[in-house]
């Protein structure tokens, strides 16, 4: 019976108000499908992603390729998507590229919420940080975020570890701003400072009455972040300086591209066509998300 | 009201001072000599420990931070490793094609963007409203490059009415500097296009519900001259903080565009630099740009202090 009563009284839920967002389910979708390719790459009619095939080089989409097995044996397959300058199927890179781009949204996405999460606490909290720790977010802003992210890859080896790291860290100061502006209105709250007043310890304080207010609003940021990270991933494997080129990555199968642009578009097209959707995917997801989860937020400008 | 001018003027000091710390510190960072990149694969460890002795290099950090950085203050920002000349002369050179492109890109995205931001508040809900908002999602989510590509297909491959790449400098001729740069700047508006309208529309839609609004239409004031009289000016701030803000990312499409199109300016600079690992040009580019965002945004806040009347501190 006090369940019924629940049920009745209970505002509409963030749950019923995100199944009701075109944005939400159409971007989710679209995002759930290129997880789906990037899991199920190996099984989706591909070939090795790096095998050169000196042969069958600059191939145009739906050309016929033939080559000998093992055995000898002639095998017939159809380049979908043609071939790069090697001779690599560009179908298979692309589809193989689906898991280095999601893989750096996400973890960019993650990792940045995660360390802005811990500073954004601890400058909102420890009074005497705040301004130091806020002075040096102020001076990372001010370089803009792919300068930043160019200048950091420069600093390590070229690899899909420094990509991430170059990537995080101008995200950092966007998360920690949204965790401090939330911590210092969460603490003027009067539970929250009734809590302060029984005597609650910090950390508990933090865990239960700060952290919740704070993930909303992170929810959506990571995902804006994650589709900033996956465009600023393929920029910086197309300017030659991101992932190593023999790496399939959207980005990588672009630059290989460039010098045969006028005559083969094809090495470009397919590419940004995949990255394009998925960012709009991810994109849409967060403004579809900001909406449902924290109508009080914020447009992104 | 002269007081603020002058606090916020004063806070950009800090900024800039800490964006000069970072950037020093990241070279400092890296694993690779400078002097054992400026002699070369050939030299000897003598020859490595003069370089180092003539950059001074083997001085403590702070006093090196403090050499660098009043060189800096006074415009020297060192020698270029990878071109073997000054690199304030190398962003000299640079300067001309990246104002041209920024330039002009800026021009033509608020000429667009801003009347499509006003009509979609103004026919609020709209099929119309709806597309061109759904146009600004897709605008700033396919990249650069992509873009960039496409046109040079369209316009200079298929129809060959446009140079498909490069940059002819404003003194050989003011039209083929403007047909070589008519592709790149398309290319690089559509971010702020999509960015300028979406925040137009939200100032827009703000304001349209005041009452001023209201009386300016029961003057009897035709439509046009209440949205982009009445309206659009009290929009205005808010629009011209995006455009400042978004500087940043102009910047950033500064970088790909030039790539794309092969255009020799700064952008171009700061990726064969990064190449070349050309530590002082990758130094100086950056705290020049950062310079210039800090100083936009700066120009944007005094701008709308001094303008608009209802802003007071």
């Amino acid at each position: 019976m006090a369940d019924g009563l629940n049920v009745v009284t209970r505002p509409p839920s963030a749950w019923r108000e995100l199944r009701r967002s075109a944005a939400v389910i159409f971007g989710g979708v679209l995002v759930a499908v290129m997880i789906g390719i990037a899991i199920l790459a190996p099984f989706l009619g591909t070939k090795d992603p790096a095998a050169i095939d000196p042969a069958n080089r600059n191939k145009v989409p739906g050309y016929e390729v033939v080559t000998r097995d093992d055995d000898g044996n002639r095998v017939r397959s159809i380049a979908r998507f043609g071939t790069d300058s090697l001779g690599r199927d560009i179908y298979s890179r692309v589809v193989y590229g689906a898991r280095i781009s999601l893989m750096v949204g996400l973890s960019v996405a993650l990792i940045s919420v995660l360390i802005g999460l811990a500073i954004g606490l601890v400058a909102g909290y420890v009074r005497w940080l705040d301004g130091v720790v806020m002075r040096l977010m102020d001076g990372l802003m001010a370089i803009p975020a792919i300068l930043l992210a160019i200048a950091l890859v420069s600093l390590f080896r070229a690899g899909l570890f420094s990509v991430i790291v170059a990537i995080v860290v101008p995200e950092i100061p966007r998360v920690v701003r949204l965790v401090r502006s939330i911590v210092l209105s969460v603490r003027e709250e009067p539970y929250v400072e009734a809590a302060i007043t029984v005597g609650t310890p910090v950390p508990v304080l933090l865990w239960r009455h700060v952290l919740p207010n704070t993930l909303a609003p992170l929810i959506v940021q990571g995902t804006f972040i994650c589709a900033a990270a996956i465009l600023v991933e393929a920029i910086l494997s197309f300017l030659g300086i991101g992932i190593p080129p023999e790496i399939p990555t959207w980005g990588n199968i672009m630059a290989e591209g460039r010098t045969l642009f006028r005559v083969f578009p094809h090495n470009i097209l397919y590419p940004g066509l995949f990255l394009a959707v998925t960012v709009l995917a991810v994109n849409m997801l967060g403004d579809g998300l900001r909406d449902a989860l924290d109508p009080k937020m914020q447009r992104r400008f | 009201m002269v007081a603020y001018i002058l606090r916020r003027i004063l806070s950009t000091i800090p900024v800039m001072f800490i964006v000069a710390v970072l950037v020093f510190l990241m070279l400092r960072l890296t694993p690779a000599d400078p002097a054992a990149i400026i002699a070369g694969d050939f030299a000897n460890d003598q020859q490595i420990a003069e370089i180092r002795e003539r950059l001074g290099l083997d001085k403590p950090i702070v006093t090196q931070f403090f050499v660098w950085f009043s060189n800096v203050l006074a415009g020297d920002l060192g020698e270029s490793f990878f071109y073997k000349k000054s690199v304030s002369d190398l962003i000299l050179e640079r300067l001309e094609p990246t104002l041209s492109l920024s330039l002009l890109t800026i021009v033509l995205a608020v000429l667009i963007a801003v009347p499509l931001g006003v009509i979609a508040a103004y026919k609020q809900g709209s099929a119309l409203d709806r597309i061109i908002m759904g146009f600004s999602v897709l605008g700033f989510s396919i990249p650069v490059f992509v873009i960039g590509y496409i046109l040079i297909y369209v316009f200079s491959i298929y129809f060959q009415v446009l140079p498909v790449q490069g940059y002819q400098r404003i003194g050989d001729g003011v039209l083929g500097w403007l047909e070589r740069l008519v592709l790149p700047s398309i290319t690089l508006s559509v971010v702020f296009i999509a960015l300028i309208a979406r925040m137009t529309r939200t100032s827009m839609l703000e304001v349209l519900s005041e009452d001023y609004i209201r009386t300016a239409r029961a003057k009897g004031q035709t439509e046009p001259r209440v949205l982009f009289r009445h309206a659009l000016g009290n929009a205005a701030v808010p629009i011209l903080t995006v455009i400042g803000l978004t500087i940043a990312i102009l910047i950033g499409g500064v970088v790909v565009t030039e790539s794309v199109f092969t255009i020799p300016g700064l952008g171009l600079l700061t990726v064969d630099a990064v190449l070349a690992r050309d530590y002082p040009t990758i130094q100086a580019v950056i705290l020049l740009f950062s310079f210039v965002y800090v100083l936009i945004n700066l120009m944007v806040d005094l701008a709308y202090t001094v303008f608009d009347p209802r802003i007071r501190y």
